[in-house]
């Protein structure tokens, strides 16, 4: 039986420090992390990234990596890109709220309940594309 | 006609997903932010820097700001200092986490506990404390 190449990927959230979506970003990801795909999910700092961190850069650069952006920004998209990282997928936060319009986030260091449920959907759907890069890596 | 111009203070917080300390940097910000000193404050997102944007570089240039790091790494003071300018002040979560007077593990990466949310109240204060240095006042952080 072969191993898979990659057992892992990186989900990396924008900082999301001004907006209730960047908020929305992260609580996904890290549910992503801690619940729903342990196995295969790991976190990193953004910043490292905007920094050029050596480490990081390699961590980035021999994984396959989930963007996560709360605005049209892409912060965490251009990081990514910009340090020559395997992006494999780009996830607007937007776009998942326009599939779900009835959920209005607010606040930044505590969300909502809708933002919190926005965040349960997002991380669903963040799951499915770590399933797909995986299985794409085997 | 002489312009008013209303000075702000920056204040770039490491992102600091990976590690608790990240949270309260951010969490920390955001209090100063909302609560703390909300007409005399912006943020500016670190990652944003690299991602384009001309227009937090320019403000970063022009107006003081304070760096908010969760470790040794120095990630936002490294940041501002590549990308705009030096700062006016830095602070990093782990050095104000030696001088906290209970002993303290963080552990928390998404929400805090109690004793995490008393610390980060904690940090709120000493970077309003720098921002009213920065604005050249002084004033009691509460």
């Amino acid at each position: 039986m072969s191993m898979p190449k990659h057992e892992y990927v990186f989900v990396i959230p924008c900082s999301g420090m001004g907006k209730s979506l960047g908020t929305v970003g992260r609580k996904a990801a890290y549910r992503v992390a801690r619940e729903l795909r342990p196995q295969h999910t790991r976190i990193t700092c953004l910043a490292l990234l905007t920094v050029g961190d050596e480490e990081t850069l390699r961590k980035v650069r021999a994984h396959p990596c989930i963007s996560i952006d709360g605005c049209p920004s892409k912060c965490a998209q251009k990081n990514i890109e910009a340090s020559n990282g395997r992006l494999m997928k780009s996830i607007l936060v937007t776009d998942t709220l326009r599939n779900h319009r009835d959920l209005k986030p607010e606040g930044i260091i505590e969300l909502n309940p809708e933002g919190c449920e926005l965040a349960n959907l997002l991380a669903e759907e963040t799951a499915k594309a770590v399933d797909e890069v995986i299985k794409g890596e085997r | 006609m002489m312009a008013i111009i209303n000075w702000k203070v920056g204040i770039v917080s490491c992102s600091g997903e990976e590690i608790p300390e990240g949270t309260i940097s951010r969490i920390a910000t955001r209090l100063v932010l909302e609560k703390l000193r909300p007409d005399e404050t912006v943020t500016i997102c670190l990652p944003l820097f690299l991602a384009g944007g001309e227009g937090e570089r320019t403000f970063a240039k022009l107006f003081p700001t304070i760096t908010v790091d969760g470790c040794e790494k120095r990630c936002a003071e490294i940041g501002t200092k590549k990308y705009s300018g030096k700062p006016f002040a830095t602070i990093v979560v782990t050095d104000s986490l030696k001088g906290y007077p209970s002993k303290l593990n963080l552990k928390s990466i998404d929400e805090l506990n109690s004793e995490e949310w008393k610390f980060a109240e904690k940090v709120a204060e000493e970077i309003a404390k720098k921002v009213d240095e920065a604005l050249g006042r002084e004033k009691d952080a509460s």
